[in-house]
């Protein structure tokens, strides 16, 4: 408590320059900046597309009748058998074939031994590319996402904000968030980008169109 | 370690450190690639946006209103931590710092810690006081981990072991690893994917096994209590989430009032820091979440310096600092001599003006010296922090505290007139500035000019600069001004 006290009595007296009636609010703040980059009527889903895919994830675009089918392509095409399954995710979306679904909760080692994770996500952000996860239903626990070396995300069009104040007013600080963009990387060895240390290597997304993309043969 | 208990590696002086660095060409061709690659990288993104001027505006406002009221924002931030289930604990200085965090890992019964790339921790030496109290610290970050195990120090703010190349990366893979776990694979190659792949391996025990967890944080929010963490690998979002215990040491500047403010520097920092659109992970946690991460969350506010830093109303912008380091990528200084000279675990323009003022002006009087004022700091500079300004001013200071013949300024002031005599340097220094003129330069217009040279361009409406004459250019104008 002793410190506590010392150091708002220094930050008090650093401060002797502010007139003691001011208010925080009395500061002003402008707020002349845009609240998106999009250009007006631009599509934002296929921008979110372009922008994801710019970070070397792969993107595919479906819609809803067709999403299960392109789960299976996607794991097939990752080799990927094994995999986490968040509580809350919508089971009529995972394809029938020989995939092991592994229901969460699931302790570390248990992650570890998996070949990836799927999951919804709570947001999208089209001018970064990037996808937000709130670890609501169908996301799972941060860890889903992080300790396997694969994640299949799904994002649904109508989730997608515009920009980043956009998609932060849709979102409540008070959950643990990651904003994810692109696989991990890093560019510490002579700058040479280098996909995945930590983090999944391999990011898979697909966006579910909220229409039939075009009438089903 | 200075007078006023704060970590303080400046010996030798930056002039003395300069020299030798520049006689290191290994470490000049590193550094002149690594910063004309991000800066390249940062012009293209920041161009994108063309609001830019507006948010770096903002950006300024928001951590000039926050600076003012800190005392507010800090009792704020602690109420909703705590509210949220975190601990808050209140760090006066380096040494209480270390305390507060060593008792905390005591506490867990616990002798390791994995560590996210922490300025602030590196600011108070915490794990070199963890290990005189038995403890290992652990680095993940790869720069960091490479830097640790070559018990070396960051060369820069974003890339610290961009001294360093890869074969004598790898070699020190290979002779080190092993000493702190799992060691590199038999006949290692010097490829960075393979060295990366090495890399994941050592630090993937650690992670699955660590109960404690030590992290900085680029930002917290008073009115929520959400700390953030920004990063690349992954190795953050380890630390953060799978360790039963997490601890956060962040200096008492980092705090912003709402959530919502965020959406600026979450569109600044990744453009001016590594030039993309956004960072591949941002963390955001509010004490603790029932199920899922750390069970246990302490947060330690760090004075250490930055109250005196706040007393002094010209020097104070330089708490605003999202340690981005643009500053670092343009500054013709800072590209030849590298981060080591500067002494401090602060280094670049932001170095110059940090340090002096954490440790006091006379305990690193050379710093405000190692500049040349050319302004491109001042223009790369997301939040606006006038660097230049506080330099000159830090200048005056260091001369008014210094009666004495004046030994340390005309050292430093011969490691600048190097710069300065080169062609070649001084070419380099022309063309960091002409990029700065781009970088502000809207619609073809510059609103106002880097550093000695605004006083004219305060009353003008200046034609962009072509990228490549900018000397041309500027001796046409500003000779046939005078
Ligand atoms: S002073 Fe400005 S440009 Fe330099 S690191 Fe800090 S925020 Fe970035």
């Amino acid at each position: 408590m002793n410190s506590r006290h010392a150091v708002l009595g220094r930050i008090r007296a650093a401060l002797a320059d502010v007139p003691s009636e001011e208010r925080p609010e009395d500061v002003p703040v402008p707020r002349d900046y845009r609240r998106s980059h999009t250009a007006p009527g631009e599509d934002t889903v296929t921008l979110f597309a372009e922008r994801v895919a710019d970070y070397r994830a792969t993107v595919t675009r479906t819609d809803r009748a067709r999403l299960p089918d392109a789960v299976a392509a996607a794991l097939t095409a990752r080799g990927a058998e094994h995999l986490a399954l968040p509580a809350g995710f919508p089971v009529e979306l995972l394809p029938a074939g020989t995939w092991q679904w592994h229901p969460e909760p699931l302790d570390v080692p248990a992650l570890d031994a998996l070949d990836g994770a799927i999951t919804l996500a709570a947001a999208g952000i089209a001018v970064t590319g990037t996808i937000v996860l709130d670890t609501g239903p169908g996301q799972g626990r941060r860890a889903l996402t992080l300790v396997p070396d694969y994640h299949l995300c799904i994002v649904y069009a109508e989730q997608i904000a515009a920009d980043v104040p956009d998609a932060l007013a849709r979102l409540d600080p008070r959950r643990p968030l990651t904003f994810v963009s692109g696989p991990s990387a890093t560019s510490d060895i002579e700058l040479d980008r280098v996909e995945g240390v930590h983090g999944p290597r391999t990011l898979d997304v697909i966006v579910v169109n909220p229409t039939p993309l075009e009438p089903r043969p | 370690m200075s007078d006023r208990g704060v970590v303080w590696l400046g010996s030798p002086s930056f002039p003395d450190a300069a020299r030798e660095a520049l006689k290191d060409t290994q470490l000049r061709a590193n550094l002149k690639r690594a910063t004309s690659t991000i800066r390249t990288k940062r012009l293209a993104v920041a161009s994108e946006l063309d609001d830019w001027e507006e948010l770096r505006e903002t950006a300024a406002a928001i951590k000039r209103r926050t600076a003012r009221h800190l005392d507010h924002y800090l009792v704020q931030l602690e109420e909703s931590v705590t509210a949220a289930g975190g601990t808050v604990h209140w760090a006066s200085d380096a040494a209480e710092a270390n305390r507060i965090v060593t008792d905390l890992v005591r506490a867990t019964g616990e002798r390791e810690v994995v560590k996210v790339k922490s300025m602030a921790t590196q600011e108070i030496g915490l794990n070199e006081h963890l290990a005189e109290a038995g403890i290992t610290a652990y680095e993940t970050d790869l720069a960091e981990l490479i830097v640790q195990l070559g018990d070396d120090r960051p060369s820069h703010i974003l890339v610290p072991a961009i001294h360093k190349n890869r074969t004598e990366i790898r070699d020190l893979f290979t002779a080190e690893m092993g000493h702190w776990g799992q060691p590199a694979p038999e006949g290692l190659g010097d490829d960075p994917a393979e060295l990366a792949e090495a890399a994941r391996r050592h630090l993937r025990e650690k992670f699955l096994t660590a109960k404690v967890a030590v992290s900085g944080a680029n930002f917290a929010c008073a009115e929520s209590g959400t700390v953030v963490v920004v990063e690349s690998e992954g190795n953050g979002r380890m630390c953060l989430t799978l360790p039963e215990t997490l601890i956060t040491v962040m200096g008492i500047e980092k705090v912003v009032p709402t959530w919502s403010d965020l959406e600026v520097f979450l569109q600044l920092l990744p453009r001016s820091s590594t030039g993309e659109r956004m960072n591949p992970y941002t963390s955001t946690w509010t004490g603790t979440t029932d199920g899922d991460g750390p069970q246990a969350f302490h947060l330690v506010l760090l004075d250490n310096g930055r109250t005196d830093t706040l007393a002094d109303t010209v020097g104070r912008q330089a708490l605003a600092c999202i340690r981005c380091s643009a500053c670092l990528n343009v500054c013709p200084v800072f590209e030849r001599t590298g981060g080591h000279a500067y002494g401090s675990v602060y280094p670049g323009p932001i170095g110059a003006v940090l340090t002096p003022q954490l440790v006091g002006v006379e305990n690193a009087a050379s710093l405000p010296f190692a500049s040349t004022l050319c302004g491109a700091c001042y223009d790369a500079c997301p939040v606006k922090i006038d660097i230049p300004e506080i330099l000159a001013h830090l200048r005056a200071k260091v001369v008014e505290a210094d009666r004495r013949p004046l030994k340390p300024q005309a050292l430093a002031m011969k490691a600048a007139a190097t710069v300065l005599d080169s062609p070649r340097l001084l070419a380099t220094a022309q063309k960091a500035a002409a990029i700065g003129g781009r970088a502000i330069a809207r619609k073809g217009r510059i609103r106002r000019l880097p550093g000695p040279l605004h006083g004219w361009s305060d009353t003008r409406d200046t034609q962009a600069p072509p990228a490549e004459s900018f000397r041309t250019w500027w001796r046409k104008n500003r000779e046939g001004d005078r």
